[in-house]
């Protein structure tokens, strides 16, 4: 059934408990950005050494989709170069897109995120956490349209 | 609960009305389609869907126009909906009534037309915390154009206008208070003759969000002696784009165009025009002729119900939702006495998301809103980035709650900590 396959026990794993999520003080980039449409927030951290993520870490909050895949990610890109890191946003952004299979040796836990593909509405909820990481390691400033959802 | 049942099915003979929905007898997979998306917008019966396809089939031309049976039809039917909708909120001249493509549309235009051209710097617009952002936006960019400045009424805790210090917000300074009849996202129904009242006290004219109002509540627009009423077809039954803007005629007269066209002229020279009487003046071009039809016999069901029959099966349901809705762990943000509010309730689930408990609920067949419903100040104001929204209308049922209460179980099951 449709439902077992978006919320599988990874999804929901990683939404529960989620993996990085703190500040990382130093960070030399970050990025934040929500999503106007549901309020989802993101904000990465990324520490960069000779080239490569040394550490990365998210804040955020929104549904499980967003937040797992933040989660994810974390784990996904940590310790790659900067250049596999923004091929694997191109790749997820592929899955995402329905335009390409997942290679699973490269995806690992990120094809449970697969089955989001089928309700288009929460795709961008799934790239969200992509989009911003994506922001932060090209240097942008990390001012996304929009404010903020929260306050008083 | 039975006792409920049954005097909420009293009201309004539910079981023949949805039988005049075709759509609600779809399914989503093998489970029966609850639908409780009404504030967003209405399902439409048979009756507006054949009249606007009669109206292809049968009478279509453009209005004011031809000199030939068709087009004489055309414009008899366009304008015998004119005079349908004035008459169903109370307005006694049907010149009072321009036909927009909704409120948004309508509030736009008291925006352009009136604002631009009253407003002036120091000025004050007074619009509330709670209002949609299609009666803040098209303030904002009439503030950066006049130099007027905008207030906000704040809210209570129980989502109901804070009056506490209106003294000192509505003021000489006030020269239009423009709120919301019927919050879309706390289902709060301000007291608007009071508002009204106040408003005029101080010379100030009174514009009144009618998107939820018209559709839910018996609207009487000198009982509320409101001086503009913007009305959404499409979230009473209407087509979409259908809709119009009441004003008192002579705030009509003083106004400058909205847009310029065909139709909303008396006369063009190469340097100047002079313009048609109200409200065509306002009417630039085609507009949407078969969608107002239908929007007049969308207007001749809900008569057919009486509002007043509407409004006490909305009261019966609200209040069984909010009921069953509290007994199930929910937290509803607005007021809980139904007779305050309407049928549009927004609630937090036991920490699950809101896209997350719509996606479970839609598996469960039960069609609801999840986001800020375009209002995000009431957002911010409770801290919360977004609610689920169940809305309620004539079609619907204590069962299709009940549906939705065992679907917030289902999600319990799958996203509980």
């Amino acid at each position: 059934m449709a439902l077992d396959e978006i919320y599988k026990e990874t999804i929901l794993d990683h939404y529960k408990n989620p993996r990085n999520k703190r500040e990382l003080p130093g960070a030399e980039l970050s990025c934040s950005r929500n999503n106007p449409l549901c309020g989802d927030e993101i904000t990465v951290f990324v520490h960069e050494e000779d080239g490569k993520v040394a550490a990365v870490t998210f804040l955020g909050q929104g549904c499980s989709i967003s937040q797992s895949s933040a989660s994810m990610m974390t784990e996904a890109v940590n310790g790659r170069s900067v250049q596999e890191a923004e091929r694997l946003i191109g790749d997820f952004r592929g899955m995402m897109a329905g335009d390409a299979e997942p290679d699973e040796d490269e995806f690992g836990e990120l094809v449970a995120l697969k089955g989001v593909v089928k309700y288009p509405i929460r795709v961008k909820c799934a790239v969200l956490a992509w989009d911003v990481l994506q922001e932060a390691l090209s240097g942008g400033d990390g001012k996304a349209a929009g404010a903020s959802a929260h306050g008083a | 609960m039975s006792v409920t049942k049954e005097r909420a099915e009293g009201a309004l003979d539910v079981v023949r009305i949805r039988a005049d929905f075709p759509i609600l007898s779809r399914t989503v997979g093998d489970k029966p389609m609850v639908f409780l998306d009404s504030a967003a917008t209405s399902q439409k019966p048979r009756q507006v869907i054949e009249a606007e396809r009669e109206f292809y089939e049968r009478h279509n031309a453009n209005v004011h126009r031809g000199i030939y049976m068709l087009s004489e039809e055309a414009t008899e039917l366009y304008e015998g909906a004119r005079e349908k909708i004035a008459r169903f909120i109370g307005a006694s001249d049907p010149a009072t009534i321009v036909y927009t493509r909704g409120t948004t549309e309508s509030i736009n235009l008291v925006a352009h037309a009136w604002g631009r051209k009253f407003l002036k710097e120091g000025d004050e617009i007074l619009l509330s915390d709670m209002e949609h952002h299609s009666n803040i936006v098209p303030w904002q960019l009439c503030v950066r154009d006049t130099g007027a400045v905008l207030r906000y009424i704040p809210l209570t805790d129980d989502g109901l206008l804070d009056l506490s210090d209106l003294g000192s917000l509505l003021t000489k300074r006030t020269k239009i208070l423009s709120v919301s009849g019927m919050s879309n996202s706390l289902g709060t129904l301000p007291p608007i003759r009071e508002l009204a009242d106040a408003a005029h006290a101080v010379g100030a004219v009174v514009c009144v969000d009618g998107a939820q109002l018209v559709p839910h509540v018996p609207v009487d627009v000198a009982e509320l002696d409101c001086d503009f009423l913007s009305i959404s077809g499409h979230k009473m039954l209407g087509p979409t784009a259908s809709g119009g803007l009441y004003a008192r005629r002579e705030l009509l007269e003083a106004m400058d165009p909205f847009m310029g066209g065909g139709h909303m002229i008396e006369e063009v020279h190469h340097d100047h025009s002079t313009w048609n009487e109200v409200p065509y003046k306002f009417e630039a071009g085609t507009m949407n002729i078969a969608q107002e039809v239908g929007l007049g016999a969308a207007v001749d069901y809900l008569r057919a119900l009486s509002m007043d029959a509407v409004r006490a099966h909305e009261e019966e349901i609200t209040g069984y939702a909010i009921d069953r809705l509290l007994d199930a762990g929910a937290t509803i943000f607005g007021p809980k006495d139904v007779s305050v509010r309407g049928g549009a309730v927004s609630f937090w689930y036991k920490d699950v998301h809101p896209h997350d408990l719509a996606t479970v609920l839609n598996e469960e067949g039960v069609a609801v809103r999840a986001g800020h419903h375009c209002t995000q100040l009431v957002m911010r104001r409770f801290g919360v980035p977004a609610t689920t929204r169940a809305s309620f209308y004539v079609y619907n049922t204590n069962d299709e709650v009940d549906a939705l209460i065992a679907a917030l179980g289902r999600a319990e099951e799958v996203f509980g900590f």
